[in-house]
């Protein structure tokens, strides 16, 4: 990869809570190159949602405290801003939106007060330069009427149409990143596909980079050019989309995708699923995370955590890379698989 | 004549008023979240009851197990119309019908311990004396694959997939015929979520249960319901056997729901050909005239019928399958 333009470096999280402290997020490193996308898998609790609050400056502190850590974007970097620079930045060249439309918009003000407040914050316009600004942005998101729209409440809109208005606004400036956290999870199918299509599609106009954070395998599917994978506040596999779809190098990632229902498995099988529990924070295990619920799982595994490395996968198309001691093991058993169906 | 079905709904319709003036004033307009829903349930069979939000599935499950009163139609279990009795000749069919709910930190009542929960419904039905229930309450612990040595803790020292446990096991206890799951598993984890639908297809086999199971997410539904009806707006708008509705849906609303589920296959979600649908579901204040989905169904670019804007399309068969019915005016014609 040319030089990346964004490139997070080991970060730490950790929130300090009446029940003890517990990292969120654990030695995060990954860099984002201009016009891809890049998914961001995990379940609740694994640290990908405090992984993008930390490098927007949008952790509360306290509880939170980041520990250790870089996040370049360009000369700078951002965790070593001042707030005010930060805020430069937040909205205008890094842009986020969120899983609720509903709770991210303001109710008390209208959809193109908020839009316009954007462009007055960060490009100085006048409020009329700005509102025809904005009627353009939410014609660019597939809003009828954008004229009128500009005048409606939040309330009166539908969710659809909402998270709509988050992107138009997220957009505004033109970011060069945007950060979407379950940006579809809220919405139904028939409407996750229009606003889906349409994130694709902004994406190949302005040439954004997109962090991608989800739950649903599916989506990441179509839409990432590569995959991360988190578990309890660590990236345990980062890989091409394709290769990891096709010859998971992580016991972890093999499980979720194993245990997602298909529209084509034999309904009368069980399905199969990951036993046990996400872990708790607060009282990880020592040695990979993962072990206890690990079918893979060597003695070994019990003791020193793995760390992220790269793992020969001669099929693949990129570098991948996996937290697991038995990764090499597991690759094998996938292109033996393949070798004989 | 064969024997009435387990549950068997006829003609369902739920309004709510909307904009009432003044506390006995008529109302403005009424709200129709269900409007006119059928459909058959036969014992230890189950039916995913699928659609979007705002379509009915939730307000159809309410009505079905009391917590909701029906403006019209009938709910018959077993023969007996449950919407025409009283709370107090409702009693004893209650425990016949049992419902899961989506929120297991909702659902729970935190200041009980699970023992305490699970010995409620009993203790209400007058079904087992005090120390009884306790032991009840264990065996239905280690019925969901909880520890029965967990009774006497309280809902927040369980997880959220244990929690949707203790759920299910509160639903048992008064050893139901049919379990109405509102969206059970929606809630949880991926991978917790395959761990609670093999429990409920475990436990569906061991006591013989019949689910009715309202869902969003589709391959869910494909897992665990032999039969599935689609919902739009108030209606069913295709009800059929599971293979039919996935291998040859006819209903264009069913086809564009199933072209827009993700799958977690790259190669393929990158090639397949997905028909977007334009718009959002109309408010059901106001929903349009003719077929509920005429605004937004792609069919209609290709074969214009007057039809569609005139008239409801009743839910009649369709395919050439027996038991496979749509409510489509453009049926006969589509490919």
């Amino acid at each position: 990869m040319d030089t990346p333009l964004l490139s997070v470096r080991d970060l730490a999280v950790r929130f300090d809570t009446p029940h003890g402290s517990v990292r969120a997020v654990d030695g995060v490193s990954f860099d984002l190159a201009e016009g891809e996308t890049l998914g961001l898998v995990g379940e609740s609790g694994s640290g990908k949602s405090v992984t993008n609050l930390a490098l927007m400056g949008l952790i509360p502190r306290p509880p939170g405290v980041i520990e250790a850590g870089s996040v370049r974007f360009g000369e700078r970097d951002l965790l070593a801003l001042a707030p005010e620079e930060l805020r430069r930045i937040r909205g205008n060249e890094i842009a986020m939106i969120f899983q609720d439309p509903m709770t991210s918009l303001n109710p008390l003000l209208t959809v193109g007060r908020q839009l316009t407040e954007v462009l007055e914050e960060h490009r100085g316009l006048s409020r009329r330069e700005a509102r025809s600004l904005c009627a353009r942005g939410l014609a660019d998101v597939g809003i009828p009427e954008p004229e009128t729209r500009l005048d409606s409440w939040p309330h009166e809109l539908s969710g659809g149409m909402r998270q709509r208005v988050m992107i138009a606004m997220a957009l505004l400036c033109q970011p060069r990143v945007l950060i979407a956290d379950e940006p579809t999870t809220a919405l139904d199918v028939t409407i996750q596909a229009q606003i889906l299509e349409l994130l694709s599609r902004l994406q190949e106009r302005h040439g954004t980079a997109i962090v991608l954070i989800t739950h649903d395998l599916g989506v990441v599917a179509g839409v990432a050019d590569r995959v991360h994978v988190m578990y309890a506040g660590r990236l345990v596999e980062a890989a091409e989309t394709h290769a990891l779809f096709a010859r998971p190098a992580h016991p972890y990632s093999e499980g979720l995708l194993a245990s997602i229902p298909s529209f084509d498995g034999d309904p009368s099988e069980p399905l199969a699923s990951i036993a046990g529990q996400p872990p708790d924070l607060a009282e990880l295990p020592p040695g990979c995370a993962f072990a206890p619920r690990c079918p893979l799982a060597e003695e070994a595994c019990r003791s020193g955590t793995p760390l992220l490395e790269q793992v020969a996968d001669p099929r693949a198309a990129a570098p991948r890379y996996s937290a697991c001691r038995v990764a090499p093991a597991l690759l094998g058993r996938h292109a033996a698989g393949e070798a004989t169906s | 004549m064969s024997p009435p079905s387990l549950l068997s709904v006829r003609d369902l319709a739920v309004h709510f008023p909307v904009g009432r003036r003044g506390l006995l004033g008529r109302p403005a307009r009424w709200l129709k979240a269900v409007d006119g829903v059928s459909f058959d349930l036969e014992r230890g069979k189950s039916l995913g009851l699928v659609g979007e939000s705002g379509c009915g599935k939730s307000t159809t499950a309410r009505a079905i197990v009391g917590l909701q009163r029906a403006t019209a139609g009938s709910v018959q279990l077993d023969g007996v119309d449950l919407t025409r009795l009283d709370r107090r000749a409702w009693l004893p069919h209650r425990r016949r019908v049992q419902m899961i709910f989506q929120d297991p930190y909702a659902s729970l009542d935190p200041r009980q311990t699970v023992g305490s929960i699970l010995a409620e419904p009993l203790a209400i039905h007058g079904l087992a004396r005090r120390r009884e229930r306790r032991l009840r309450a264990m065996a239905l612990l280690e019925a969901v694959g909880l520890n029965p040595r967990h009774v006497a803790r309280y809902p927040h020292e369980f997880s959220g997939g244990q929690r949707q446990r203790i759920g299910i096991a509160r639903a048992l206890a008064l050893e139901p015929e049919l379990l109405v799951c509102d969206e059970p598993v929606s809630a949880l984890d991926v991978s917790i979520q395959a761990q609670i639908i093999n429990l409920l297809e475990q436990l569906r086999q061991r006591f013989g249960l019949a689910y009715l199971f309202i869902a969003h997410d589709l391959a869910v539904v494909r897992h665990l319901c032999e039969r599935v009806a689609v919902m739009y707006l108030g209606r069913v708008v295709e009800v059929a056997e599971r293979d039919r509705i996935f291998s040859s849906p006819r209903h264009p609303y069913t086809r564009a729901l199933l072209s827009a589920v993700p799958v977690a296959d790259p190669q393929r979600e990158r090639e397949r050909r997905r028909t977007v649908l334009r718009g959002d579901v109309p408010s059901p204040l106001d929903p349009p005239a003719g077929c509920p989905f005429h605004p937004r169904c792609p069919e209609r670019e290709r074969v214009a019928d007057d039809a569609c804007e005139a008239r409801v399309p009743p839910l009649g068969p369709c395919g050439g399958a027996p038991e496979h019915h749509t409510a489509c005016h453009l049926e006969a014609g589509l490919e």
